[in-house]
């Protein structure tokens, strides 16, 4: 099934939800308002139309740098892109970044019955970083969330055990937060007991 | 000979069993444990032999890939992929050069694909041997374990032949691979699946009917396809539980679709399921590379004396080095399998023709302004590949399931986001419901027949 159908299925379910919707590189994407996210997952995984089985990935970026990164060099070379090749689909342009929102927190959704793959965007400000929590809907969302709130410091509402899983208890900060200098050291302490 | 007064002597119970005093026990497994392969802890609650409840904890190989690659250009990405999952770094390199492929919407020749898949499926045969290998010995097979790594070897001179290291490849780059296959490699590679298939006969013969293996790999960790799926498990061992899924099947990416294969599908889900499909992969992997050999289109004449006088590159960087462009330009550069790179036969075949994304040949680079100059663009900092602003993500087949790239790219020489998903992170999310319940020894086939790396677990 095309990426137009998917992106129809959500915007016409869920006119209010939907911010924007594109398929760049043939990736079928839909920008959603937070609120909305649990119910349009449940949707996907419900529908017959759509029947996404399959979370295959939970992850964010934060986008607070995004296009802001210096010319790191004197001759910085102008950055021109490259065309695509005709087996790559070009019909739809990047919209960039979601804006006014820090965060966006993307999951991508594979259907095995239907061959087809979504990825949902949902913008969070830096105010609330919060969503909901997938879990309820997909078990393996539990370490996938517990990923994104250790490396960006995004919260998720309804999750059973929140804790950091790749850093240890004591880690100050969010190392993928771009406010996160690579080089910054952390004294390595043993677990709580 | 006297009693001791102090020793007590323990009364015998009277009642019912039922009412001693019994208490949980908790039991730390890890994080550096034989039966561990890798760095992880498990926090076991037992009860007598019994798994009541366990939690795992994960991270302790974490080095930071994702921020890393933030901060080096996108082609500096590609070490750091080999180190994800180190049994089978090709497949890796593959993901992640075809997803800044697709990000910048450049396309390699047909031949590049070949090399791939050809080398990506060597390392899943490589990947498979270690994972049976290690669970065999875990339960006692020690002689199996040894046979499997002996046919690793053999796969790992052909790799050794090909990229010039074993292990950190690093081998595709985006727009292409470093060089192509050497002359005659379906020669080597014959020869090593002739003894792969031997071992992996005899593997077959030491275990599959083995009453120590098959008790003990029946019916344990058992998962069923809806359960596999809700925890997001692919691969191999969604396979043995019924699920069909496969990325090279599903959503076929390089040259997959003309290549013939099957891919086997396992009923039960318990660990002698997995065993079985990853034995019966193999033979997959192998069918795919002897085809893949045969159709692949015919490479470049690696030396013409008509079009260039062969010198060496090691020398041919000399000479350009002293300043002799005279000797070096006329000259054809004659590449090794080691980190010497491509020489201009070789490079429509396997580099896409794109002077923005992919290196000069090396007697461009060393002979004249404009390989120079497109080389100087493409290494130094600040300048590089500058794919346009957009994400995209790309799945492919690694060899515990789907190994994805997602790439967010704001137009500059270093990638502004790069996720992986890690095919036995989603594995290891479901160890909990494979263990809880179920006896502590079968902790060991179960564990091992998850195949976990930590290098792409904790990234």
């Amino acid at each position: 099934m095309s990426d137009s159908f998917l992106i129809k299925a959500v915007t016409d379910q869920f006119p209010d939800a939907a911010l924007a919707s594109h398929a760049y590189r043939g990736d079928a994407t839909v920008v959603l308002r937070r609120e909305f996210l649990l119910e349009v997952a449940r949707f996907l995984k419900e529908d017959p139309t759509t029947q996404m089985n399959f979370l295959m990935d939970l992850t964010a970026v934060d986008y607070s740098t995004f296009g802001k990164s210096p010319a790191r060099a004197f001759f910085s070379s102008s950055g021109v892109s490259v065309r695509p090749t005709p087996e790559i689909p070009d019909q739809d342009p990047w919209p960039g970044p979601p804006d006014d929102a820090r965060f966006a927190v993307l999951y991508h959704f594979y259907s095995t019955t239907h061959k087809h793959r979504l990825r949902l965007v949902v913008p969070v400000e830096e105010a609330t970083p919060e969503v909901d929590s997938l879990t309820s809907l997909w078990p393996g969302a539990n370490w996938l969330e517990r990923e994104a709130w250790d490396m960006f410091g995004v919260g998720f509402r309804g999750h059973p055990d929140l804790r950091r899983i790749l850093m240890y208890e004591e880690f100050d900060g969010h190392p993928l937060r771009k406010d996160y200098p690579v080089n910054k050291r952390q004294p390595l302490i043993g677990p709580k007991n | 000979m006297e009693t001791n007064p102090k020793v007590e002597t323990i009364p015998t119970s009277q009642g019912d069993p039922a009412d001693l005093e019994t208490r949980d026990m908790m039991l730390n497994i890890g994080p550096a444990h034989p039966a561990m392969h890798g760095i992880i802890r498990i926090v076991a609650k037992l009860d007598g032999e019994k798994i009541e409840e366990i939690d795992v904890e994960v991270g302790y190989l974490h080095r930071g890939f994702e921020k890393m690659s933030e901060m080096v250009d996108y082609n500096g990405v590609i070490p750091y992929t080999d180190r994800l999952n180190y049994v089978s770094p090709l497949i890796n390199n593959m993901g992640y050069c075809m997803a800044v492929e697709k990000l910048l919407g450049i396309s390699v020749p047909e031949r590049c694909h070949y090399v791939r898949v050809i080398m990506s499926e060597i390392s899943r045969v490589s990947d498979h041997l270690t994972c049976v290998g290690a669970t065999a010995m875990e339960l006692g097979a020690f002689t199996v374990f040894l046979y499997m790594i002996k046919a690793r070897e053999y796969l790992w001179d052909l790799v050794e032949k090909v990229t010039g290291a074993r292990l950190t490849v690093a081998y595709c780059r985006v727009g292409g691979v470093k060089a192509d296959l050497p002359e005659d490699f379906a020669e080597p590679c014959r020869k090593a699946f002739e003894e792969t298939r031997k071992v992996i006969d005899e593997a077959n013969g030491l275990l599959t009917r083995n009453r120590i293996f098959t008790d003990r790999m029946n019916g344990t960790g058992v998962i069923s396809e809806e359960d596999a799926i809700s925890y997001g498990i692919t691969g191999p061992f969604l396979r043995a539980s019924g699920g069909t899924f496969d990325v090279r099947k599903d959503c076929p990416y390089a040259v997959y679709e003309q290549l013939p294969f099957d891919v086997p599908v396992g009923t039960r889900g318990d660990n002698m399921d997995r065993y079985l499909v990853r034995m019966e992969e193999m033979e997959q992997s192998m069918r795919i590379v002897e085809t893949a050999l045969r159709d692949m289109p015919a490479g470049p004449v690696l030396v013409n004396p008509e079009t260039g006088r062969p010198i060496p590159a090691a020398e041919m960087v000399d000479l350009a080095k002293m300043g002799d462009i005279a000797a070096v330009s006329g000259g054809c550069a004659v590449t090794g399998p080691t980190l010497e790179g491509s020489g201009r036969a070789q490079h429509p075949s396997i580099a896409t023709d794109e002077k923005r994304v992919f290196f000069p040949p090396k007697e461009d680079t060393y002979g004249n302004i404009e390989g120079l100059m497109q080389q100087f663009k493409l290494v130094m900092h600040g300048h590089g590949v500058r794919p346009p602003k957009g994400e995209v993500y790309l799945p492919v087949e690694g060899a515990n399931g789907e190994l994805g790239f997602y790439v967010v790219s704001d137009g500059a020489g270093n990638a502004y986001r790069v996720r992986v998903r890690p095919p036995c992170f989603a594995i290891m999310s479901a160890l909990p419901k494979l263990l809880e319940g179920g006896m502590m020894a079968d902790m060991i086939p179960t564990f091992g027949s998850v195949n976990m790396i930590g290098g792409e677990l904790d990234r």
